[in-house]
């Protein structure tokens, strides 16, 4: 079992190293925001995975605190895209 | 068991998301299938996390990390390709239909 959870956390780090490539290649800014916020959400899944693999549950809030501040990051990259300043 | 399989699921949605990053043409298809395909995905891993330990203090973790992670990337995404528009990315060259151009003026 334990060797085919370690099969599913490499697919699931091999698809982060795929929005790496969005965000290094993507043709416009935009792009590499989507990257951004796409990896956010794939780095909760490799916690969940890693908190079975070790048996421990402190690394699912480090995946809660991920998320918390991967919204935070995307709400103040989508305010700057629309040209306007953070208290308007 | 059950949450292997429910894992298992998770990680397929996750990868026909990232298929979807790579092979769309335009940054709004883009953002909609990875969005939509990753957030089922990790909920389901998650999900799966709460199957595997039962009744303890990780499933707890993990049933109140599901709403956090819905909400918060559905308004997220929202809000970024809100962002999108105004900065003036154009549709790709196969899209027929603009509805926000009207409600925008």
């Amino acid at each position: 079992m334990s060797n085919y959870l370690n099969i599913l956390l490499y697919v699931q780090i091999g698809l982060s190293v795929v929005c790496m490539y969005r965000i290094i290649r993507g043709p416009t800014i935009p792009d590499r925001m989507v990257g951004a916020d796409i990896f956010g959400i794939l780095v909760v899944g490799i916690c969940a995975i890693i908190s079975i693999q070790t048996d421990r549950s402190f690394i699912l809030d480090i995946g809660i605190a991920w998320i918390i501040l991967s919204f935070i990051g995307t709400l103040t990259l989508a305010k700057y895209l629309t040209g306007k300043k953070l208290n308007e | 068991m059950i949450g292997l399989i429910f894992i298992t699921i998770g990680v397929l949605f996750n990868l026909l998301g990232c298929i979807g990053i790579i092979r769309l043409p335009d940054t709004y298809n883009r953002l909609q299938a990875a969005t939509k395909a990753v957030t089922l995905g990790c909920c389901s891993i998650l999900l799966g996390v709460v199957f595997h330990f039962g009744f303890s203090d990780a499933s707890t973790k993990a049933l109140v990390a599901i709403p956090i992670l819905f909400f918060a990337s559905t308004v997220g995404a929202h809000a970024l390709i809100r962002g999108t528009y105004h900065f003036g990315i154009k549709l790709g060259k196969k899209s027929v239909k603009d509805d926000y151009k009207e409600a925008v003026k």
